[in-house]
């Protein structure tokens, strides 16, 4: 907008005398009501199929069973231990989940960025095979290898590692094991796409003002693939909020994670103005998680820019 | 001329009689899926069809939720389905099923418990105390108590989540309760006994497929499960033992939803369902047991085969019946109660 009114203050020339200018502006007023037109079917959409059933959900969490305006699908958050350690675990799920993918990702998608193209794109096949197995699948696989008597703790067992098998699976840990190997492609792909578009003229260009490799990955590639990198934590921590054919399987019942809480409300006490409360729940805490990754990651994305 | 007419008056009415009546030949009866629902489609279903020359379409359900759906929807899809007796005499209580006409529907043979106004009872499952014989071999837990007592029987150990009915009823069983003590629940009762396993239970599972893959790969060594699970892992030699002693029976039911669109044909069809007759194949293929007692009169069932099925009168003798009145209005909370405790 500030471009197109210089714009205009040019063309209308030093004298300030504005020649055509009311037919440009005329125009332009046509023409952003016409894009609006064209914007039009698709905001119908979005309101309908997004704003509209959340609003739908918000109101539906203001009554209780009887149908009586009430606060008490709230309440009952803050009177019940359970609902607490349910949430809890949510988030620590996520953050440990998320970690295990940065720290799992990142020099996954930093090699695949370095490879030469062929060698790049059989091992992003490797990423994204599975990807075409269904989620359910991959648990099932999961559980097969981890459990008392499954693939790691027979072979731990048979090298002499462990006397007792550990616990892997129908626990957290079997949760975040199968959460992270699920969620690891939506980390990387984003890395490694915003990796790839990197200028390797800065990095040259750092070697030659006499960087070290080391420097010139911290200083210079690590602040540029930053944007790709907060995409995928961001993508990955959602997923992990949500998250429940894993938990649920994975998990023996003892990690009861946000989703299985709704799943619970709403089929089998039937309950729909509680499932709507816990739902508003996770969208308001996400939704202010996201916002507060925005502002640190943006304020560290403006940081390196300038530094530019 | 006339006769021309007359001929086409016919035709004309049989076909406004004949489309209707076509239609009326066809129900859909909607159960669980997977073997149980294979085994009710030769023991019930076929024969059935057969008999009155009628077509049964199958569909697959979720339970109360999607009947509830239906009904309150308008949308109507089956003529009869299959739910948990818990789930019937809910939706009795929220009145989305068609009355029965016991006229049609002989109802002796069946216990009363499980013969309502509008749903009525269709086979058995036990809940059943199975251990691993190799880890234990023949000295494991026999009883609930046993299950409870982690100092004598130590070992990982499974229960249900998802049925906390059947939890509960486990749980006061564990307390020392008699068999034809333990309804009416004493629901804080239970509660606190499960208070007392809770932080020993390795695994609390949702799915009769879950229990099944825990005992079979020896996550656990100890767990509850249902009969015809149980029975599935025996028969493929997984080392284990259960039996019906302190079994908890819960009934699955048949109603036809509010608003059916075939209601005369689906009353006939659940009459022949819960005959003797029919009811007398359903063994022959699951391990589910027939709801209908005079079943066992009927001679079709081996006698050798009798002592394996959970409702055989021997076997009924030693355990609960879940009382689905009872749950009916205590489930809910019940239920509430029960998950808040293990999800703590």
């Amino acid at each position: 907008m500030s471009a197109q009114s210089a714009l205009l203050k040019e063309i209308a020339g030093p004298a300030g005398q504005d020649l055509n200018a009311q037919a440009l502006r005329a125009d332009a007023r046509r023409e952003s009501l016409r894009l609006l037109a064209l914007l039009a079917p698709s905001l119908f959409l979005v309101c309908a199929i997004i704003i509209v059933p959340i609003g739908w959900l918000f109101w539906l969490s203001l009554f209780d069973e009887t149908g009586a305006f009430s606060a008490a699908n709230y309440a009952r958050f803050f009177e019940q231990a359970s609902y607490i350690g349910t949430f809890i675990t949510t988030f620590k799920v996520a953050f440990i989940v998320t970690g295990a993918c940065v720290l799992l990702g990142y020099p996954l998608a930093y090699m695949l960025s370095q490879l030469p193209r062929r060698a790049a794109s059989i091992c992003l096949i490797f990423v994204i095979l599975p990807f075409w197995t269904s989620v359910l699948v991959r648990t099932y696989a999961w559980l097969v290898i981890l459990q008392r008597k499954g693939l790691i703790n027979s072979w731990l067992i048979d090298l002499g590692v462990i006397s007792q098998p550990l616990s892997l699976a129908n626990n957290f840990s079997g949760v975040v094991i199968g959460m992270t190997h699920i969620l690891l492609p939506f980390l990387v792909l984003p890395l490694y796409a915003s990796m790839k578009t990197i200028d390797t003229d800065c990095l040259r260009a750092g070697m030659n003002l006499g960087a070290g490799p080391a420097a010139t990955f911290r200083q210079i590639f690590f602040p540029l693939s930053l944007p790709g990198l907060a995409s995928g934590v961001v993508i990955v921590f959602v997923l992990c909020l949500g998250f429940f054919v894993t938990p649920a399987l994975m998990g023996g019942g003892k990690v009861v994670m946000w989703a299985m809480r709704m799943e619970q409300t709403t089929s089998l006490y039937s309950n729909w103005g509680a499932g709507a409360a816990l739902g508003v729940v996770l969208l308001v805490v996400t939704l202010a998680l996201l916002g507060l990754f925005q502002w640190l990651l943006g304020a560290r994305a403006t940081g390196v820019w300038s530094s530019r | 001329m006339n006769r021309n007419f007359r001929t086409f008056a016919i035709a004309g009415l049989i076909a406004s009689v004949a489309v209707p009546a076509l239609a009326a030949d066809t129900i859909t009866v909607a159960s669980w899926g997977g073997t149980y629902q294979e085994a009710e489609t030769k023991a019930f279903f076929k024969p059935t069809a057969d008999a009155l020359g009628i077509t049964i379409k199958e569909d697959t359900t979720n339970g109360l939720d999607d009947v509830r759906l239906q009904v309150t929807g308008n949308a109507v899809k089956w003529d009869i389905t299959e739910l948990g007796a818990d789930e019937c005499a809910r939706g009795s209580k929220e009145g989305l099923f068609e009355k029965l006409d016991y006229g049609i529907i002989d109802k002796s043979g069946i216990n009363p418990k499980l013969v309502h106004d509008d749903w009525v009872g269709i086979s058995y499952t036990s809940v059943v105390l199975i251990y691993r014989t190799d880890v234990f071999g023949d000295k494991g837990p026999k009883t609930w108590a046993d299950f409870w007592n982690v100092e004598k029987f130590p070992g990982r150990r499974a229960l249900s989540s998802s049925q906390a009915t059947e939890t509960l009823s486990v749980a006061a069983l564990a307390s020392g309760l008699p068999i034809d003590k333990v309804y009416p629940v004493d629901i804080d009762g239970a509660l606190k006994s499960v208070d007392k396993i809770r932080g020993h239970v390795d695994a609390w599972w949702t799915s009769g497929a879950q229990a099944m893959q825990l005992v079979k790969d020896g996550e656990v060594d100890m767990a509850s499960i249902w009969n015809g699970r149980a029975g599935t892992l025996k028969k493929a030699g997984a080392p284990v033992s259960f039996s019906f002693d302190q079994g908890v029976l819960t009934a699955d039911c048949m109603v036809i939803p509010k608003g059916a669109k075939n209601k005369e044909a689906a009353m006939k069809a659940l009459a022949m369902f819960v005959s003797p007759q029919l009811q007398a194949n359903l063994p022959l293929y699951v391990d589910n047991g027939p709801v209908n007692e005079k079943a066992f009169e009927t001679g079709k069932i081996p006698p050798e085969r009798i002592k394996d099925i959970n409702s055989a009168p021997e076997n009924v003798k030693k355990q609960v019946l879940q009382d689905a009145e009872f749950w009916r209005d205590t489930l809910v909370e019940a239920t509430e109660k029960f998950n808040n405790l293990i999800q703590q």
